[in-house]
């Protein structure tokens, strides 16, 4: 744990694989300059890996001021313990105010180590962050420029804010997809600083002895529009009509959980709370409830047309259009609209 | 070579079915009315624990933190196969925060002594963080291996597990003691054992052994309704039948690191989510009605 340091800057875990920034690492620069603009400081990120040198441009130009180096051969593959004790050690050095990572496989298997060891507070899967001063009811005391930690809670029913007054830094992890990725600027300039840690015997204890890393082949992520599918689909057969959607449209298919447990479709597909977050200019969603899992992952897309038989399904409460009926019918008749629409 | 096994399981309210009755005319969600489960991928870690068990030998011990009627996950891991069950419960350890909470279960972890692997479920469906596991790992100053998706081996007291990270899978090997958090897709959890639980189903905290006192001899004093909660829970003890009950000083808890003191984390706003009925256009499912949205979305470039 550290003191309130309002001088601390604000910190990215620059998460990377393979020797490729993650589009999450990328997305939180974007964040963290605002929130570090907001309260005056720079904005850093933390980059530990084997030969990562060549991604700090990268990182400048989405936003950070700073790039705290830390290269080691046995940084190579992400694991636990060696890169909670790089951010530790940084962390105690520099004394930064904000520390966010992302709410990845990895964000989530290393931030709680760190906040563990740091004593420091914790927040899970934030989908926004803001700054501004709290009055503690209480006390009557009034912190000035704290992190608000927004998230969901309670299986989604709920909207939770969170703050850490007193134990710095102020930590949390953020939900992939949902921070608008910054424009990079390739003209920014930025320090890039070296560091040494010093790493005991028993970080290693976690041998890996194989990895296994499946090709991006769903880019649901990066669609402009996606078609997704849920139970009401009915079967695999039936799913067709949303990867003929899908392809009408040039977008990527998608899925409720339901479709993926009956195995309609690959998990890859799935939207929602375990599955990827999108938030694609249009999201048609056939046959899917819209349960708060669900929505978690897709509410926030520019325009939503919700297809469903039942007119009290709660997808249509986040919907822009609504068309109750039978997507056998609806949809096909959607597909013709599409690939007659005039062309410019 | 025999492993002791220790899991982490919690009582949760069951936000994933949501039903009406559970809803207020605001359209949030009431909490109390939603029934205790036990949490999904807790069962999945039992599961695990138990195979460790019947392939190698061991123990399998149970301990959930949470209130007074926490006690019902813990018979259900009796019913399924468990050796002994600890409920962790205390008025000071509310309000604690995932760092609070870790501390208190890394405490009753060391408080039972000897174990070689430590099972979590990846996380609970009431907050979803995940986070528990990882800092009770960091607290006992042991290795963590998080989102198992199986045991592919124990030989002399070293490991051998697959993970799974979503993009992928990976073989990790690590010499125990360990923290393990489990995917639901890691195992079908056994269903409760038909003898087990006609056996535990009469299983008791001492906390039920005095409310059960308490109903059944209202008029009795208080020294004698003690001196008959301790005949009871004596014969339930020879049989293997009680739970046993911890507070933070049989754990020897430091209290600056439990309950609110010891959480850095504050709500500060809790919002509820209602769901609204307005604001969408109804499109009619006909030819029509769908060319008409069509040209609407490509009119306002959503669709190119
Ligand atoms: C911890 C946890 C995490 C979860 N994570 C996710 C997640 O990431 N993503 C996710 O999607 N779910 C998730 N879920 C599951 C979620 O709770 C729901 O079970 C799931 O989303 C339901 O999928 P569905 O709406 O497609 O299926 P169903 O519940 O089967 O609903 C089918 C819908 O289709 C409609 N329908 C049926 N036939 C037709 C027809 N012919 N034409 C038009 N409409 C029709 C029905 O009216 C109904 O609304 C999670 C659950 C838990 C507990």
């Amino acid at each position: 744990m550290i003191d309130v340091n309002r001088k601390g800057e604000v910190w990215v875990f620059a998460e990377q694989e393979d020797g490729k920034l993650s589009d999450i690492a990328l997305e939180l620069c974007g964040k963290a300059r605002e929130l570090a603009d907001h309260v005056g400081v720079k904005m850093a990120a933390v980059l530990p890996g084997t030969s990562v040198r060549g991604l700090t441009d990268e990182l400048i130009a989405h936003g950070a001021d700073k790039v705290y180096v830390v290269e080691d051969r046995r940084l190579e593959h992400y694991q636990t313990q060696p890169y909670a004790r790089v951010i530790c050690s940084l962390v105690e050095k520099h004394k930064p105010q904000i520390v966010v990572y992302g709410a990845s496989a990895i964000g989530r298997d290393l931030a709680p180590r760190v906040a563990s060891a740091l004593r420091a507070g914790l927040t899970a899967d934030c989908t926004d962050l803001d700054i501004a001063d709290v009055r503690d009811a209480a006390s009557g005391v009034t912190h000035k420029n704290l992190l608000l930690q927004i998230r969901p809670a309670f299986g989604g029913n709920i909207i939770a804010t969170i703050v850490n007054p007193q134990r710095w830094p102020q930590m949390a992890t953020v939900r992939e997809g949902v921070m608008a990725m910054p424009e990079p600027d390739p003209k920014r300039g930025g320090e890039v600083v070296e560091e040494e840690v010093e790493f005991q015997e028993l970080d290693f204890a976690v041998k890996l002895i194989e990895r296994h890393r499946e090709p991006h082949t769903v880019n649901l992520k990066g669609a402009r529009t996606i078609a997704a599918g849920g139970g009401g689909v009915g079967s695999k057969e039936g799913f067709r009509v949303i990867h003929e959607l899908a392809a009408a449209m040039g977008g990527a298919v998608g899925a409720s959980r339901a479709a993926v447990d009956s195995g309609y479709v690959n998990k890859a597909h799935q939207v929602g709370q375990t599955g990827t977050t999108v938030r694609p200019a249009l999201y048609i969603a056939a046959g899917i409830s819209g349960t708060v899992q669900h929505r978690a992952g897709m509410e926030e897309s520019a325009k939503i047309v919700a297809i469903n038989d039942d007119p009290e399904a709660p997808i249509l409460s986040v919907a822009h259009y609504g068309i109750v009926g039978d997507l056998n019918q609806i949809i096909p008749m959607m597909i013709r609209a599409i690939k007659e629409r005039p062309k410019e | 070579m025999a492993y002791d096994c220790i899991v982490c399981v919690k009582q949760v309210p069951d936000t994933a079915h949501v039903t009406a009755e559970a809803m207020t005319p605001e359209g949030t969600v009431n909490r109390a009315a939603l029934p205790a489960i036990f949490n999904p991928e807790d069962l999945h870690a039992l599961e695990v624990a138990l195979s460790v068990r019947d392939e190698y030998g061991g123990s399998v011990t149970v301990i959930s933190m949470g209130p007074p009627k926490a006690a019902d996950v813990l018979r259900e891991a009796l019913y399924r196969g468990a050796d002994r069950a600890v409920l962790l419960t205390d008025r000071r350890a509310a309000a604690s925060d995932t760092l609070a909470t870790s501390y208190i279960i890394s405490r009753a972890i060391r408080t039972l002594g000897k174990y070689d692997l430590v099972f979590c479920g990846r996380q609970a469906i009431d907050g979803d963080t995940a986070q528990v596991g990882p800092q009770t790992a960091e607290k006992l100053g042991i290795p963590q291996v998080t989102y198992l998706e199986r045991i592919e081996s124990v030989t002399d007291g070293v490991a051998r597990m697959r993970r799974n990270v979503g993009n992928g899978w990976e073989v990790v090997e690590v010499k125990m003691p360990v923290l393990v958090t489990v995917l639901d897709t890691a195992n079908e959890p056994r269903p409760p054992a038909a003898k087990r639980s006609t056996k535990y189903k009469r299983s008791r905290t001492r906390l039920e052994l005095g409310a059960e006192v308490k109903a059944e001899m209202p008029d009795v004093s208080k020294e004698k309704a003690e001196v008959e909660i301790e005949r009871r829970a004596e014969t339930l003890r020879s049989r293997g039948l009680m739970i046993d009950t911890w507070n933070l000083d049989d754990i020897d808890a430091d209290l600056s690191w439990c309950g609110l003191n010891g959480s850095p984390t504050k709500v500060h706003r809790i919002q509820a989510i209602v769901l609204t009925k307005e604001g969408y256009t109804e499109i009619p499912p006909t030819e029509e009605g769908i060319r008409r949205l069509v040209h609407e979305l490509i009119v306002d470039h959503t669709l190119g």
